[in-house]
């Protein structure tokens, strides 16, 4: 198990500087040059050339990569070319809201579509199935900036019972997290379905059954339990989408959270706060990722004996 | 040695023509696939008569500042924006930016991606490494980011928007042809095309990735609702399609900005998109259903 472990730590260090050598190598692509845009029209040539060292962006992209990724390890993503702020610092603070944001979310999802899931695939083929599978399609199809918008107009504008932006407080998170969750939501709705129908037709659930277990506890004793290890799997592999999806929530419910960082210092040119916060979103999405597939082999016997041996 | 080969082919032949129409046959019965494929085609044609119902200078792009803010009637069936162009006619036009961004994005991410995945799973070593990590690499970005990157670096306009949209869904497509070559590769017809001596590109081209058709159809179907979904979300953020063109995520970027007063103006772009992606993923599903019983979610 300690070996499954070291081997995925291991082979997330060339992931993560791919990740880090890809967003580096696009953002280097963007257009002008950034000397220009922070020394204004007046600048020598010389001063070009010393501003140029200075904000390390001489020599070429692979020295520039090796550089940044040095003052990377030591927690430094350069800084910005606005505010003159660490970009470091800027990240953390944003990251608490995102991450306030993403796990209501995926909460908001969880409560949603297991429910929903479970009596989908019960009642197989009846109205109930039928109307659950609806509501997913719907869910699905449904950009979540727009249902966002319809939130915002229904429950802030109209109704008033919840802010329609800004974070203060409690209830400001919760428009932007179900704006987050619904289309997780609808996803994890058909995962739960078709893992608990596998499930349902299992010999151990007829043995269960005719031992004289309750059919309640049929459902949520023997069948959910194994139903949800494929469901944990869809959940790990979509935090990147939350993340992703948040973006969006975040600009519609000005949620200072690190996606409104992002399209707020793409607007404004400000590619060092641009390519830190991308590189720190997905390592993060990396780790959780690999986080989730340890606790999976964890608590999966199947998958632990594979690697214990 | 020949014989046998012809015979495994000629079957193979005759097997692929009954599964299509078997596929057609419960596609057919399939009600759900049926009303997308009905509603696809109808946004389809849509798009491609707007040109001719409507002048994109005047009625599309056009200020009327007279009819401006005016709410849904029986002249504007969605009302008209702040400049005074009617919505609808924009929805119409529209059409044809989020269908082309979605079909050349999800072009563009299946071509990339087969050619590499095929390439991958039939070369394997290390060259099958290096291709899965990268797509482990782009994976672990989130495609919205991802997609934002790229618009920011390359500059804002449609191809670049197909670019990105398109860069962002190649991952899966790589990993569908991979995984399908894997599986037909040590096959007897593979071993006995190489033995003839037929060229690695033909051998993967004619006999392997027809064995995948069918996913990648699937896929691709799916991809593209998908596809129009990130196209709008970066035109919502204001990276997309420039203005004034009547792209549905700018569309709805501006209706933003009248939420409070002019409540239709978000309404109906946002019902366009989940029309058009509805009726691509009851396709899609179907389609899955029909090719192939044991793929399932």
């Amino acid at each position: 198990m300690y070996k499954y472990i070291i081997k995925r730590l291991l082979m997330l260090i060339p992931v993560l500087l791919g990740v880090a050598f890809v967003i580096f190598a696009i953002m280097n692509v963007a257009e002008g040059d950034p000397v220009y845009q922070v020394a204004g029209p007046d600048a020598t040539q010389e001063q070009l050339e010393a501003l140029r060292v200075e904000m390390g962006l001489n020599g070429s992209l692979l020295q520039r990569y090796f550089r940044y990724i040095g003052k990377l390890l030591q927690g430094d993503l350069g800084v910005s070319y606005i505010s003159k702020m660490d970009v470091m610092k800027l990240y953390l603070q944003r990251l608490p809201n995102t991450l306030r944001l993403a796990s209501l979310a995926m909460l908001v999802a969880v409560v949603i579509s297991v429910p929903l899931g479970i009596v989908a695939a019960v009642n197989q083929n009846t109205w109930k199935d039928t109307l659950a599978m609806i509501l997913a399609l719907i869910g699905l199809s449904m950009p979540n900036f727009w249902l966002g918008l319809l939130l915002m107009l229904l429950f802030a504008l109209k109704l008033g019972w919840f802010p329609s932006g800004g974070a203060e407080g409690f209830a400001s998170v919760i428009l932007p997290a179900v704006t987050v969750g619904v289309g997780l939501a609808a996803l994890l709705t058909r995962t739960t379905r078709s893992s608990m129908l596998d499930v349902l037709r299992q010999d151990y659930l007829r043995t269960a059954r005719a031992k004289g277990v309750s059919e309640r506890k049929v459902i949520y004793h023997h069948a959910l339990r194994n139903a949800l290890i494929p469901i944990i799997t869809i959940f790990g592999v979509q935090f990147s989408n939350v993340l992703g999806g948040s973006v969006l929530a975040e600009t519609v419910f000005a949620w200072p959270g690190v996606g409104r960082l992002v399209v707020d210092a793409i607007d404004q040119r400000d590619i060092p706060t641009v390519t830190g916060a991308l590189i720190m979103t997905t390592m993060l999405v990396t780790i959780v990722n690999l986080v989730v597939d340890i606790v999976y082999a964890y608590v999966d016997p199947r998958i632990k004996a594979q690697y214990t041996k | 040695m020949k014989e046998t080969k012809t015979e495994t082919r000629a079957s193979k032949i005759y097997k692929k023509r009954s599964t299509l129409e078997m596929a057609w046959r419960q596609l057919r019965r399939n009600k759900g696939a049926i009303i997308g494929l009905i509603l696809l085609v109808i946004i389809i044609i849509a798009a491609l008569i707007a040109p001719l119902l409507f002048d994109y200078n005047t009625d599309v792009v056009g200020m009327n500042v007279k009819e401006r803010m005016k709410w849904p009637s029986g002249a504007h069936i969605c009302g008209t924006d702040e400049l005074g162009r009617d919505i609808f006619t924009r929805i119409i036009y529209g059409a044809r930016y989020s269908l082309a961004v979605g079909l050349v994005a999800v072009l563009i991410a299946l071509i990339v991606g087969v050619l590499l995945g095929s390439a991958a799973g039939y070369i394997g070593g290390v060259f099958e490494n290096v291709v899965m990590r990268i797509c482990d690499i782009f994976s672990s970005i989130p495609s919205v980011l991802m997609a934002i990157a790229v618009v920011s670096a390359l500059g804002k306009s449609t191809i670049n928007l197909m670019i990105a949209v398109g860069i962002a869904s190649t991952a899966p497509f790589v990993r569908v042809a991979r995984a399908a070559v894997l599986v037909v590769r040590d096959e007897e017809y593979v071993e006995a095309a190489r033995a003839i001596g037929q060229p690695d590109w033909k051998i993967v081209m004619v006999h392997i990735l027809p064995n995948c058709v069918s996913q990648i159809i699937v896929q691709a179907t799916l991809r593209v609702g998908s596809a129009i979904i990130s196209a709008a979300q970066l035109s919502f953020l204001g990276l997309g399609v420039p203005a004034p063109a009547p792209e549905w995520g700018s569309m709805l970027a501006s209706g933003r900005l009248y939420i409070r007063d002019y409540s239709y103006m978000t309404l109906f772009p946002g019902i366009a998109i989940m029309i058009t992606v509805l009726s691509l993923n009851l396709l899609g599903d179907g389609l899955r259903d029909a090719l192939d019983p044991k793929l399932k979610r």
